[in-house]
């Protein structure tokens, strides 16, 4: 008799996305719904959708969801867990949203040390609106807004998130990571699986950046958008983990006066 | 329970909480900061949680998620502060969430002052943030009916499904006066189990999903006409004013609302004592407005006085009732500056005497 192997996470919907054909975040979604299922917290999570590409996110998972405005996803998190402690709450955000205009929100929530989980994606460009300059569009990216390519000069450099965000006392699990590879994968999913798992035990924030491709917006076919991304965005931003809960306690010693 | 004198802003906060408000997202700004101050002592002691947001574009969106998980939930703020949470006022009312929302308005425009003022009405009663909606607005004009406004704004927001606006100003955060609370209160709308809230997907049931977004056009006209269904029955149902020596003659109606009328009482007090006919309409929800209770008062006077802390708002509701059917006289002080008794009896001598011009824009 033949074993099942392999099969769609019921966190998954049973659904087509309107994803297109190369774009990472459906192994995003792939990802976060596997960590679910594991963890056993469908039925007590819900996530946030974000304004961007990942708007219709609500459609593809089997949990609740809430759709918030452009980059506050990490207020309405705040809100639901403050309401409900028992629930798993999780944004899923793209890098338009959490580090420009939602840029106060997500240094807030991490820094109240709110116990919800970011999944935040990070493609370098804004997808949704149709290829815009985002704040971690690489330096000489051409974007619709910076057609020459990103001049640092007028736009400074693109922003690392995990790094900001590490550099906070409070305690928090942030990490990066990308998916355009199987190995890249399967350690994707190992952060998220820590950062799911540092909710579910009430320990902290935590927020995974996953380094992800848009073959659309950057006008590269699906594989040599990957190798883009590796020769681009992977010197840029380094992949592994940041900042531990645990490794909060060997934090710098407070300036004098502080 | 026996009277209490308390200070406007902690009845307001201890009539959320006896109304079962266990959650408060809010911001500083003067002049309601001890809303919050008085919830972040108060809401822990009864198992709630109080948040200072970082900014009231987060905390109107931390009302959004709570709303959102079920749970019944305010914030305040003033002026600036609720041009800010306008954003998140819009999806709310989009989403159909019941929020309680307590403004205690500064004078404007820009930061202003920090005095009383109404110069929010318009932003108040004509939806306040983009696309297509009204939220239901309650003014109160002393502390015990601010306190029972509070406690009925939960009730419709839940019973609707919508923001309800408690719009106050300094006087009324600032005042100390006896308030009741009574311990048998019972809701003033009948009211559902909240279903729909996203808690949790038990088993079968189909995802809750809290949300403003329509891109289909034809699932987004009957989502519109479905919120125009409850603004319908807001205005049916929800319509509040009191009226004040209306019962015998009178040759003036003053309309005006909140702590202005207020000033207005007393100056209507001495006028009646001095043997002059004058009597007023206040209208406690501004929207929906009690157009037809000033219409008919109106009818019965020879002319109307309205009088604002703003160079005029609501005057223009007022005109909408009267459809020109009397003259209209304006009284305002404005930038925190107040209206006396004084003014206003020096008004209805001066409209009585036929020296007062009539009110001529619109």
């Amino acid at each position: 008799m033949a074993e099942t192997v392999f099969s769609r996470p019921g966190a998954l919907a049973p659904v087509t996305t309107h994803y297109c054909p190369g774009c990472t975040h459906g192994i995003i979604h792939r990802l976060v719904a596997e960590v679910i299922d594991e963890l056993g917290v469908r039925e007590r999570t819900v996530g946030i959708a974000p304004v961007g590409c990942g708007v219709l996110a609500y459609n593809y998972f089997t949990v609740d969801f809430q759709e918030a405005s452009h980059g506050r996803a990490p207020a309405v998190a705040t809100g639901i867990k403050r309401a409900r402690p028992d629930l798993i709450v999780f944004t899923y955000q793209g890098d338009g949203d959490l580090a420009s205009i939602g840029m106060g929100e997500i240094v807030h929530c991490a820094n109240r040390g709110e116990k919800v989980t970011v999944v935040f994606v990070n493609n370098a460009i804004y997808g949704m609106t149709g290829g815009q300059m985002a704040p971690t569009t690489m330096p000489g990216q051409i974007a619709t807004t910076c057609p020459l390519g990103r001049d640092v000069e007028q736009c400074g450099y693109p922003i690392r998130i995990v790094e900001l965000l590490s550099t906070l006392r409070t305690p928090a699990f942030v990490a990066r990571t990308a998916v355009h590879t199987p190995l890249h994968a399967v350690n994707a999913k190992e952060m998220l699986r820590r950062a799911f798992r540092y909710q579910v035990a009430g320990t902290c924030f935590s927020l995974v950046e996953v380094l992800s491709t848009c073959p659309t917006n950057w006008g590269l076919p699906p594989a040599e958008a990957n190798r883009w991304l590796d020769q681009n965005m992977m010197p840029y931003y380094p992949l592994g983990v940041f900042k531990t809960p645990e490794g909060a306690d060997r934090a710098p010693k407070p300036a004098a006066g502080d | 329970m026996a009277k209490k004198l308390m200070k406007g802003s902690e009845a307001i906060g201890e009539a959320a909480i006896q109304a079962g408000c266990r959650l408060f997202f809010g911001y500083p700004i003067t002049p309601q900061n001890e809303i919050p101050e008085y919830m972040s002592l108060r809401l822990p002691q009864v198992g709630g949680c109080f948040v200072q947001a970082e900014s009231e574009v987060a905390a109107s969106n931390m009302l959004y998620g709570a709303a959102g998980a079920g749970e019944r939930v305010m914030t305040s703020s003033s002026s600036p502060g609720i041009s800010l949470m306008s954003e998140a006022v819009s999806y709310l009312a989009g989403a159909e969430l019941p929020v309680v929302i307590v403004n205690i308005v500064r004078a404007g425009p820009g930061l202003g002052g920090i005095l009383p003022s109404q110069g929010d009405y318009f932003q108040a009663t004509r939806g306040m943030g983009h696309g297509d909606f009204r939220l239901l607005v309650l003014a109160p004009w002393s502390i015990q009916e601010a306190a029972n406004l509070v406690q009925d704004a939960f009730d419709l927001a839940d019973y609707y499904r919508n923001p309800v606006l408690v719009l106050g100003d300094g006087l009324i955060g600032q005042m100390m006066e006896p308030v009741e609370f009574r311990s048998d209160r019972q809701p003033i709308k009948p009211l559902e189990p909240k279903t729909w809230a996203s808690t949790g997907c038990h088993g079968d049931r189909p995802t809750n999903i809290i949300n403003s977004l329509f891109l289909d056009p034809e699932v987004l006209e009957r989502h519109n006409f479905k919120l125009k269904a409850k603004f319908d029955a807001m205005v049916r149902d929800e319509i509040r004013s009191a009226a004040y020596g209306t019962d015998g003659d009178y040759d003036v109606l003053v309309v005006a609302y909140g702590t202005v009328a207020r000033v207005c009482s007393t100056a209507i007090e001495e006028l009646r004592e001095r043997g002059v006919r004058v009597a007023m309409v206040r209208p406690i929800t501004l929207f929906p407005f009690p157009y037809r209770a000033v219409r008919e008062a109106a009818l019965r006077a020879s002319s109307v006085l309205v009088v604002e802390l703003s160079t005029g708002q609501m005057i223009e509701d007022v005109q909408l009732a009267l459809e020109g059917a009397r003259p209209i006289h304006f009284h305002c002080r404005v930038g925190g500056m107040l209206v006396t008794p004084d003014e206003v009896m020096e008004k209805v001598d001066r409209i009585l005497a036929g020296a007062a011009a009539e009110v001529s824009h619109g």
